[in-house]
């Protein structure tokens, strides 16, 4: 791995027992093996009163290349059987997706041996603090994804997480990750969050009244992630192919598949 | 104190003597004392591997030959390995690795039919398909790439799934997996994947291309690819996976090719225009 310094000590300084510091500087460090890559990709999630949707475009790229067309990066966790029925909630990651599978595969056992010890579903809660310590646990050597997850909560409503790399997570309204996620986010905080929207009835300069956010219903949601990455395919070459969405409700999740640009 | 933060804390070695590697675990450092050394990067290859599905089965082919570096080293190394009757590897990148992996998925074999021992249809289904081979050589692969001990191959496993639908799919040294109608590795990704895009652009258009089809588009890939991959070369392995079982051909040479356009080539080398 990667020392922590590549400069030589002061030489009448004493030497440390660590071959970081000891060794010679001057000559390039040759470049190794990288163990990381960047599949490309984009993922969103929002949450509502009742309902929690997390999508994701189905292309994975190398470079220039498209590896594949179809390549989910929306899984659900727990069920059973491996189309994963009765499952209530769903992970999603963006990054590198060796790593995203293999996060994927541990979340899922972990989600089904709590069912087989306590007899009862991991609530979304528990669910999302346990990817944060699995995600900060190896954070010498991340696990390079952008995780969402998604669910129900205790009281019914719709539960959305996101997580940086090394876990830190936060439990949020929407979430935009991935590729476009520069693209899609601050769209999603004007038409989900209604930032620097204002109430047109509402004085000129500083009286303008922002206008406040509340929940939104399922088919708007789904117009504005239908929207969201439409936009994205037109402005990102790693983004495209097929949009993958899953609707999470008190009764389960349905599944959507709609094609999108393959350019 | 000095102004390397790094440093702070760390036992000297004009007090306590320089560190003893003696006392690392074998993972760090072996007996020798020397550090542990691992690939970082490839020596002997094996260029591209190509592959399509087709209605009831899968085609996949890649040359017989193994280079060191620019020089063509080895012109008869099969990069095409199958597996218990029932798949096929197709191996890019390095050739030790290649072996290491044939011999360990040899291993694999022999104990599987240690554990169910006959040689009758009956038994073969309990046998691993392509897909359980995948995800163990997905499982391999990204296993060394965690270790920091890549295994510096790019492979595709073609075969039939349980319920017997054509299966393909990648494998690389990052333990990136992926699956695809039509897949290629190395330079095959940018010379022969948008030939056999063009033959098959989708799912539903691989369940209706017959044998003949598939085998007649990998060939013409091979050939692009011999024109123009500088690490290529005419002789080819190619196989067919289907439900009958794995054909497998190792002495395949190109047919047809055409070099007339070679002549209209001009600007490059010792020629003045």
């Amino acid at each position: 791995m990667a020392s922590i310094s590549s400069f030589a000590m002061p030489s009448e300084a004493p030497t440390y027992s660590f071959a970081a510091a000891q060794s010679a500087s001057g000559q390039p460090r040759q470049h190794g093996f990288y163990p990381y890559t960047d599949n490309g990709g984009s993922t969103l999630g929002i949450s509502g009163d009742s309902f929690t949707i997390l999508a994701g475009d189905t292309r994975s790229t190398s470079g220039y290349n498209i590896n594949t067309r179809y390549a989910p990066k929306l899984f659900k966790l727990g069920g059973s059987g491996p189309n994963h029925e009765g499952s209530k909630i769903v992970l999603s990651v963006v990054g590198f997706a060796a790593d995203g599978n293999a996060l994927q595969e541990r979340l899922d056992t972990i989600v089904k041996m709590y069912k087989y010890q306590h007899g009862k579903d991991i609530s979304v809660h528990a669910c999302a603090q346990r990817l944060s310590h699995i995600l900060y646990n190896k954070r010498f050597f991340p696990y390079y994804v952008h995780a969402i997850l998604g669910g129900i909560d205790e009281e019914g409503k719709g539960a959305l997480y996101s997580y940086d790399p090394v876990g830190s997570y936060e439990r949020e309204q929407c979430r935009a990750a991935g590729a476009a996620a520069s693209l899609i986010m601050p769209f999603l905080d004007n038409q989900v969050n209604l930032k620097n929207q204002y109430d047109p009835n509402s004085g000129p300069g500083l009286e303008k009244v922002q206008r406040v956010p509340k929940p939104l219903d399922r088919t708007t949601v789904e117009e504005i992630v239908r929207d969201a990455f439409t936009s994205a395919v037109e402005r990102h070459i790693e983004v495209g192919d097929g949009l993958q969405m899953m609707i999470i409700t008190k009764d389960g999740i349905e599944e959507v598949y709609t094609p999108l640009k393959q350019d | 104190m000095n102004h390397f933060p790094e440093a702070w804390g760390r036992p000297r070695d004009d007090i306590y003597g320089s560190y003893n590697p003696q006392f690392l675990p074998n993972s760090h450092a072996q007996q020798s004392g020397h550090p542990t050394t691992h690939t970082q990067s490839p020596i002997v290859t094996g260029t591209s591997v190509i592959a399509v599905k087709y209605k009831d089965g899968v085609v996949i082919a890649a040359d017989n030959l193994a280079s060191y570096g620019s020089l063509a080293r080895f012109t008869d190394v099969h990069r095409l390995k199958p597996f218990n009757k029932k798949a096929v590897v197709g191996f890019g990148g390095d050739v030790s690795d290649m072996q290491y992996l044939d011999r360990l998925l040899n291993s694999l074999d022999v104990k599987e039919n240690y554990s169910h021992g006959h040689d009758d249809a009956e038994s073969d289904k309990a046998l691993m398909s392509a897909k359980n081979l995948h995800t163990y050589l997905s499982k391999v692969m990204y296993k060394r790439r965690s270790d920091f001990n890549p295994l510096w191959n790019a492979l595709l496993v073609c075969g039939l799934s349980e319920d017997g639908t054509p299966f393909l799919a990648s494998v690389d040294l990052l333990g990136t997996t992926f699956s695809a109608p039509t897949l290629a590795t190395g330079f095959g990704a940018h010379l022969a994947q948008p030939i056999l895009r063009r033959v098959v652009p989708d799912e539903a258009a691989s369940k209706a291309l017959d044998k003949e089809a598939a085998v007649a588009a990998v060939k013409e890939c091979m050939k692009v690819l011999f024109y123009r991959d500088a690490r290529s070369m005419n002789e080819y392995s190619i196989a067919v996976v289907d439900k009958s079982g794995v054909d497998l051909k190792q002495k395949e040479k190109l047919e047809g090719q055409s070099w007339a356009f070679a002549e209209q080539i001009k600007g490059y080398g010792t020629q003045t225009v």
